[in-house]
């Protein structure tokens, strides 16, 4: 652009020329403030630009009005770029392109700005809109500093027949792996790793779209999945099932970005953490704590091009001196809080949330902003119910004001438990398809925030000390539920403080029997297997399924481990000090008691196995067997499961009429297919995992858990098939509803309708209404619930081969007691 | 060690197993068994200490009571049928249900045999009490297959279904008709002959019993491969035919005792079920006639 004087005391330096540079110098520029644009490539917008050709660029939030001089609206990467040029141009911006700025110093009013080249800047504010792709976050696990390992992907035309592993699925990696697959002439084989199990930093669209090309047979998608190692040509995995090594010619990792925060820091500008994620401590006109530097877009934490630009256009207004200028989403925001008593300014209201609630604290403002859009702030009169106990409900609540009682009791709402200002409920939410747990009302005149499910898990992810403090909340809950014992949460304050959570893999130990160690682990998600060496085999003594505690015997015994404990499936456990333990034991005799008492249960286990080790070696061993092999199977996380005994079963399929019998002529299970061990044989049936496969994208949420902890699918599925596609044990099957059958007697006595058990198709096909569309919906198992006598299957097994329990009853030990006696 | 969490699913007082397999005869540590045995110990003491004069008979007033006892316990015998094919909405198990039906079917043939007074005689009283204890005996033979032959089926099945074992036998099938195109008009002959013998045929006693003939073309293969057997160096197509043929042989014999087995399971109630038809058939005459007699 022009030849300027370098020396010139511009009123505004802009540096970055992505979607927030952009805007601000058009901006500055249309209300004629002497400005500079600075970008450090030779061309507009890298971040942009090194999108992958061809890219769909979106515009969300949908509801956010953009305000700004230059034209966005969602298309192609090269249009979008094309608009930006011609408009930026059109608005005369003052550009300075190879301009990279390596120092910031003096002060508001004048700063001089020293780039790589030597020359210097000098202005009266400086603007910051680096963003943060300059600082993508690297891989550190072995290998992590391989070279076939990159962190962006400009054309994905570029790579043929290459087996690439995509890292991460937040926006990014969904886009890059999509479009590695994007033409299967290019015969590459693309996998995308996701580290959680759901893809919450994701926008829909990009899932939806992930999700049909994974069922398509076009990609592999791995939740739950880290990676381990890489190496020339291989990755290994740790997933659910324990490591996995496959073949890998090309990382692409894109597991987001972090503020450059060495140099942001060198400007004089202040964190709000000290966590690698945290963004720079802002005031609500983006001035950082630097008087004179503005922070916006990506850097400012908002990565979203709309954000980005809209905050170009205010940041700049601003420093112009427009005090009066509301950001564009206020009016959104005014209505959100119009139902809040006192009729207060918006801003009051952000700033009551983010003092009060505890979870919110370390948001800044313009974070806040955004987080409000997706939330609700409700205001509750005394004793209004918030949420009835069972009924479904996926949100988190945060209390700003007031407090609430949780009915603990659910024959007697008299009794309650206060939850108090700051503080959450609802969180059990957060797991997959949990119903209310109790009924909450408010204890007096109360402010909540209502926050929905996705809006949660976006803020754990993006906002670590959110998670934090969530997860400090739901693990003090669970002690409290666990241990009982007359504690308050004053009394778990020390040991919540040494709390870590660990993510264990499928077969690893948390505890080794023999080592010397005094943690207590309590098992939050998953389940584990406790063994004992026994005459040099590793011996089977019990199974725990989430909810458990382990170790508290090394720690009262201030000895070795008496047992090594490993995980039957990826869990996570939270570890705690044993020492914050014991003292808090030596505070509170009831608890001591209480571990003692549980402790002394395990010893006498303990004891027994080892006595009918000598004269029942192969009745233990076999307890043993099986119940590797039920672990083999996923029981480790089943939460009611279906076994046949072949001993006893005569194969006279029974039970897979009575289930068909009693649920509209279809049956839900499948008895001869299944894996089959010392004739205990598990059959294709719902186990009910503790957190299950098929809740995971059910697009009407039609899937939910029961009050007995029956997961089912309601009247609202919508035949999608997702379900079926995700269960692991292939338990669900997409059928429609056979016509009704005549009654039993009229078969049995005059041979009318196809009889008991589910009717062949082609009786179900001649019978049918044909004037009835046939949608095919989701069916499995459903425990029965509602059916007196319980599960039908079970009920109708003329043998007592079929049985429905807990992994934790039929791996108990009274199973050995009686199969010797 | 550690501590369970608190049980799962305990909200409604759902009925829940212990997590033992408890079979059909144990049932309740062995429940009817005791019942029965307290009912037929009664019934015996009572016909040994009751003096009913002239003699003990079906006629006697202690006789009309074991009669109508037993009839009683007839028709809730027979009822079990029904309640099999009716998904329970109610408590009681069907195991219960069986275990009930057994003990107390086995407990008839006493209080039965003790309402006769051991009259016995060519007449249509005496054919509804051999009935009934044929019942009996069909019944204690379903017993014994009940408790012995699941195990063995399950051994043999080795975690497969009987489609698999079908779909198995199909695909060998294709593959012996694929084998056998290079070969010569004679020997694609057999084998074409060979796949179509029906390795199941012959009816449900040669089910049961299990005796199957070798493969006539089988044979006939095995003689043709040992002729030309012994050509070194070359890749006898035969051999391969004859290695299939022999596959294919070890998957019939497998569902050939899988369905020995589940006809075993079953045969049985082809006596029991018919036989109890007769015997309430009888069962209506007699007591018709004794009420006509009167």
């Amino acid at each position: 652009m022009g030849d300027f004087a370098l020396s010139e005391l511009y009123r505004i330096a802009i540096v970055g020329s992505g979607p927030a540079g952009l805007s601000a110098a058009s901006r500055a520029s249309k209300l004629g403030l002497s400005h500079v644009l600075l970008e450090k490539t030779d061309h507009l917008s890298d971040t942009i630009y090194k999108y992958q050709k061809g890219k769909h660029v979106m515009a969300t939030p949908a509801q956010l009005k953009l305000r700004a001089d230059i034209d966005f609206a969602a298309g192609k990467r090269e249009t979008v770029l094309e608009t930006w040029e011609m408009q930026s141009d059109g608005n005369k911006v003052h550009t300075l392109k190879n301009a990279e700025v390596k120092a910031i110093a003096g002060a508001k009013g004048d700063f001089t700005l020293t780039l790589t080249n030597g020359q210097t800047v000098r202005a009266e504010t400086i603007v910051l809109a680096i963003g943060t792709q300059g600082n993508p976050n690297r891989m550190s696990c072995a290998g992590g500093d391989s070279p076939h390992i990159q962190y962006s992907l400009d054309d994905p035309g570029a790579y043929i027949d290459e087996h690439i592993t995509v890292i991460g699925a937040g926006d990014a990696g969904i886009e890059n792996a999509l479009g590695l697959v994007a033409d299967p002439e290019q015969r590459n084989t693309v996998t995308i790793v996701n580290r959680s199990e759901e893809f919450a930093t994701a926008k829909d669209a990009n899932v939806q779209a992930l999700i049909h090309a994974r069922d398509a047979g076009r990609i592999i998608v791995r939740t739950k999945t880290t990676t381990l190692s890489v190496e020339p040509g291989w990755i290994t995995f740790d997933t659910r099932d324990g490591e996995v090594r496959v073949q890998c010619d090309r990382v692409i990792a894109r597991m987001g970005s972090a503020p450059p925060r060495k140099f942001i820091e060198a400007c004089g500008i202040a964190f709000t953490s000290p966590e690698r994620a945290a963004y720079p401590v802002l005031s609500a006109t983006f001035e950082s704590t630097n008087p004179g530097i503005y922070v916006i877009g990506a850097l400012a934490g908002y990565p979203l091009i709309k954000h980005c630009m809209n905050q170009g256009y205010d940041v700049v207004e601003f420093i112009n001196g427009n005090t009066q200028l509301k950001p564009a989403d206020e009016p959104i925001l005014e209505a959100k809080f119009a139902s809040l008593p006192g009729s207060q300014s918006v801003d009051y209201w952000l700033n009551f949330l983010k003092t009060n609630v505890v979870i919110l604290n370390q948001l800044s403002t313009l974070q806040l902003r955004e987080f409000m859009l997706d939330s609700e702030a409700r205001f509750y009169k005394r004793d209004d119910v918030i949420f009835v106990r069972n009924d479904p409900g996926s949100s988190l609540f945060a209390i700003a004001a007031g407090s609430v009682l949780v009915e603990v009791n659910p024959t007697d709402p008299s009794i309650t438990v206060p939850i108090g200002v700051g503080s959450i409920f609802g969180e059990v939410g957060l797991i997959s398809g949990r119903r209310r747990g109790a009924t909450i009302r408010a204890g007096e005149d109360c402010i909540c925030v209502e926050v929905s499910r996705s809006a949660a898990l976006k803020l754990q992810a993006s906002v670590p000390a959110a998670k934090r403090s969530i997860e400090r909340i739901s693990t003090e809950r669970q002690l409290l539920q666990m241990f009982k014992s007359g504690l308050t949460p004053a009394d778990l304050s020390e040991v919540l403080d040494s709390y870590e959570i660990q993510a264990v893999s499928a077969g690893k130990a948390i505890i080794t029997e023999g080592e010397l160690g005094n943690d207590i682990f309590v098992i939050r998600q998953g389940s584990m297997v406790v063994e004992r060496m026994i005459g040099g085999k590793p011996v089977f003594t019990s199974y725990l399924p989430a909810g458990s505690y382990v170790g508290e015997m090394g720690l009262i015994n201030g000895g070795k481990r008496a047992a090594t404990v490993r995980a039957a499936i990826k869990s996570d456990v939270i570890k705690l000090d044993g020492t914050a333990f014991m003292r808090l034991m030596e505070k509170k005799p009831e608890l001591y008691a209480k571990t003692k008492s549980d402790m002394a249960g395990r010893e006498e286990l303990n004891a027994f196995i080892e006595s009918k080790k000598d004269t029942l070696s192969s009745a233990v061993d076999l307890y043993s067997e099986q119940a590797a092999f039920l672990m083999e199977n996923g029981i480790g996380e089943a939460t009611d499961v279906l076994l046949i005994d072949e001993n006893l079963c005569i194969g006279c399929d029974n039970c897979e009429k009575a289930c068909a019998d009693s649920h509209d002529g279809l049956s839900r299970l499948d008895r001869e297919a299944g894996r089959t061990y010392a004739h205990l044989h598990v059959p294709t049936s719902c186990r009910h995992c503790e957190h299950p496969h098929c809740m995971l994208d059910c697009p009407p949420n039609a899937i939910n858990r029961g009050p007995d902890g029956e997961v089912f699918i309601n009247d609202t599925c919508i035949g999608c098939g997702n379900c079926q596609r995700n269960c692991p044990y292939g338990v669900i099957r997409m059928e429609y509803e056979p016509p009704k059958k005549p009654s039993i007697l009229s078969w049995l006595f005059f041979g009318k309708g196809p009889g008991p058990g589910e009717p062949s198709r082609k009786w179900k096909k001649e019978n049918s209404d044909p004037t009835v569309s046939k949608q095919s919906k989701a069916i499995k198992c459903d425990m029965c619930s509602g059916i007196e006598g319980g599960p039908a299957c079970v009920s109708a097994c003329p043998t007592g081969a079929a049985i429905r329990v807990g992994p934790e009853q039929f791996l108990s030990v009274t199973r050995l007691e009686k199969n010797s006696a | 060690m550690a501590t369970q969490a608190p049980r799962r699913g305990a909200q409604s007082g759902r009925v829940k197993s212990d997590g033992t397999h408890e079979g059909f005869l144990r049932h309740k540590s062995f429940r009817w068994l005791k019942i029965a045995f307290i009912l037929t110990t009664t019934a015996t003491l009572g016909y040994l200490f009751i003096d009913v004069k002239p003699r003990p008979n079906g006629g006697s007033w202690y006789g009309y009571l074991l009669g109508i006892v037993s009839t009683l316990m007839i028709v809730w015998l027979t009822m079990l049928g029904v309640r099999k094919r009716i998904p329970s909405r109610k408590r009681w198990s069907l195991k219960g249900w069986t275990s009930a039906h057994i003990y107390l079917g086995i407990s008839l043939a006493v209080i039965g045999t003790l309402h006769t007074g051991f009259q016995i005689d060519w007449n249509v009283h005496t054919l509804a009490y051999v009935l009934m204890m044929l019942v009996i005996l069909s019944g204690l033979w379903g017993i014994t297959v009940y408790a012995k032959l699941p195990r063995q089926m399950s051994l043999n099945r080795e975690e497969l279904t009987e489609n698999q074992m079908l779909e198995g036998l199909r695909s060998m099938d294709r593959q012996l008709h694929d084998a056998a195109q290079p070969l010569d008009h004679r020997y694609a002959e057999l084998v074409r002959k060979s796949l179509q013998e029906d390795p199941f045929g012959g009816g449900l006693l040669r089910r049961i019993l299990g005796l199957y003939r070798t493969s006539k073309a089988r044979k006939t293969l095995a003689q043709l491969s040992e002729e030309i057997a012994f050509r070194p160096g070359e890749d006898n197509p035969i051999e391969r035919l004859d290695a299939l043929l022999e596959r294919k042989e070890n998957k019939v014999r497998r569902l050939r005792k899988h369905l020995q087995y589940k006809a075993r399971l079953e045969v049985w109630l082809y006596f029991h079920v018919p036989l109890t038809f007769a015997l309430i058939a009888a069962l209506s005459a007699h007591i018709v006639s004794v009420f006509f007699y009167w």
